[in-house]
């Protein structure tokens, strides 16, 4: 089985489109789960306030959402562009 | 360098043997070393019980040392027992059997820990209760080894059953993923199944008339917790059992291992997710325990949405088993598909905790404040959701690899 140069480019790149979406799905999943728990508690302790906290913490979770956005760029741009 | 069969299967059990006691030595260490640390605790507070309390810390420890056991065991088997037929697809199952059993090990371990821990400082709190907190620490601690039973199944039927001396590729895969996802599809559950154990022999103590009631939400919500676990059985089994000697080597192989991968590390974070939310609501039910109602249906809701993650890695494991993928000569194929099963295994783990930490939140203020259920509950359905996010990017990502390119 004689493996090409471009070949192995493109199995690497699979690979590492993979690798970059899976661990980098890691974190914001953690992230956005701890902000939106702490909305809840704060909510609970002063439900006046539910919209101004929803409001807060979806703010906070699409910050949050950041590298797993790049993440996802490098993983298309691994897939399609290189 | 040519090397017989033999040799081969000798190198495999080695080092499987070596991943089982490496691995599973992890777990119960650190489950045990929390007992000891909550009995510590709980003397200080009440040395006058210290008789009580150590007795009840070595039946908790001794409970969590039973993973650990289990992987001794299977490293021993693989060392020392003279398979009467070798072939090449034995050293593939020796390895998943030492996977399986390994990383199956950790969870139950970490997980029996907690309520050996809880009952042991419950038990300094409310001295009277100590024979119904023990009870409550032994069924929580064996729900906890349900994951590692699971992966000693797995481990044996890898051990002992006959492969048969059919052609080695892709079904070395199909054996080396299955131990995998069993082995990694048991960590999460078993840690998780262990949080509302501890919570329940510590709201004992605080409410020693709803004991009940803790144990019965504490099996509810521990028996949630064993969904990912058994996910990643059911594809095991299918990895074990099914006949690929049929399809094409590559990119086969790749995709059995992928489909391994993506269902059993995809269950860590959902195990544990489910756990967090298990946790707070026995938590929840001592502080205020007319609001069980409210406190269970939040937890069940969070739990079930912290399974998403989970339910992602299985389908991601379903197409790349079940679909028939054309021979290819190429490597790019392969890792493509090898590529998929990676990425949703692993972008599962977070969206799965952090759901878990939502549902954690949730529940514990729907005790506090149960005139807010709806608002609570709506917001850790928007908040799951966002987490949820890069679970679904993962899943994306994987379709892409599969279909697309």
């Amino acid at each position: 089985m004689a493996i090409e140069g471009v070949d192995l480019m493109k199995a690497a790149a699979f690979i590492g489109a993979g690798l970059a979406m899976g661990f980098g799905a890691i974190g914001p999943g953690v992230g956005e789960g701890y902000a939106a728990g702490k909305a809840c508690e704060a909510i609970g302790r002063n439900p006046e306030e539910a919209g101004l906290l929803t409001r807060t913490m979806l703010v906070g979770q699409a910050v949050s959402e950041s590298t797993g956005i790049y993440s996802l760029v490098i993983a298309l741009l691994l897939l399609f562009v290189v | 360098m040519d090397f017989d069969v033999q040799t081969w299967v000798k190198m495999a059990s080695y080092i499987g043997a070596g991943f089982c006691i490496g691995l599973g030595a992890i777990g119960a260490a650190l489950g045990e070393g929390y007992t000891a640390g909550l009995a510590n605790q709980g003397i200080s507070e009440n040395p006058s019980r210290s008789g009580d309390i150590i007795k009840n810390m070595l039946v908790g420890q001794a409970v969590a040392e039973s993973a650990g056991i289990f992987a001794l065991v299977v490293a021993i088997l693989l060392i020392f027992i003279k398979f009467p037929m070798v072939t090449t697809l034995k050293a593939a199952a020796l390895l998943g059997a030492g996977l399986s059993m390994g990383a199956g090990a950790i969870g139950s371990g970490i997980g029996s820990g907690y309520p050996g821990g809880g009952a042991c400082l419950g038990i300094s709190r409310q001295p009277l209760l100590s024979g119904r907190m023990t009870t409550n620490m032994l069924i929580g601690s064996a729900v906890c080894q349900t994951p590692a039973i699971f992966s000693l199944v797995i481990a044996m039927m890898l051990l002992f059953l006959d492969f048969g001396k059919g052609a080695v590729s892709p079904t070395w895969a199909a054996l080396l993923g299955g131990g995998i996802c069993m082995g990694f599809g048991a960590v999460g559950s078993g840690i998780g199944s262990g949080y509302p154990g501890g919570e329940a022999c510590l709201g004992m103590a605080k409410q020693p008339a709803v004991s009940g009631r803790l144990t019965t939400n504490m099996l509810i919500g521990s028996a949630v917790c064993q969904t990912p676990a058994i996910f990643s059985m059911v594809v095991a089994l299918m990895l074990l059992f099914l006949n690929f000697s049929n399809a094409p080597a590559s990119p086969t192989w790749a995709a059995l291992l992928g489909a391994g991968i993506a269902t059993g590390v995809a269950a860590i974070g959902s195990g544990m997710g489910g756990g967090m939310a298990a946790g707070a609501s026995c938590e929840g039910i001592a502080r205020n325990p007319e609001t069980f109602g409210q406190v269970t249906t939040t937890m069940l809701v969070g739990q079930a949405v912290a399974q998403t993650p989970s339910i992602l890695g299985l389908l991601v494991s379903f197409i790349l088993i079940f679909k028939a993928f054309p021979e290819t000569v190429t490597l790019a194929a392969p890792m493509a598909l090898l590529g998929a099963g990676i990425c949703t295994g692993f972008g599962g783990i977070g969206p799965g905790i952090g759901n878990g930490m939502t549902a954690e939140g949730a529940v514990t203020w729907v005790a506090r404040n149960v005139e807010s259920t709806g608002v609570l509950m709506r917001t850790m359905l928007v908040g799951q959701a966002v987490s949820q996010s890069t679970a679904i990017y993962a899943m994306v990502i994987s379709l892409v690899l599969i279909f697309v390119v």
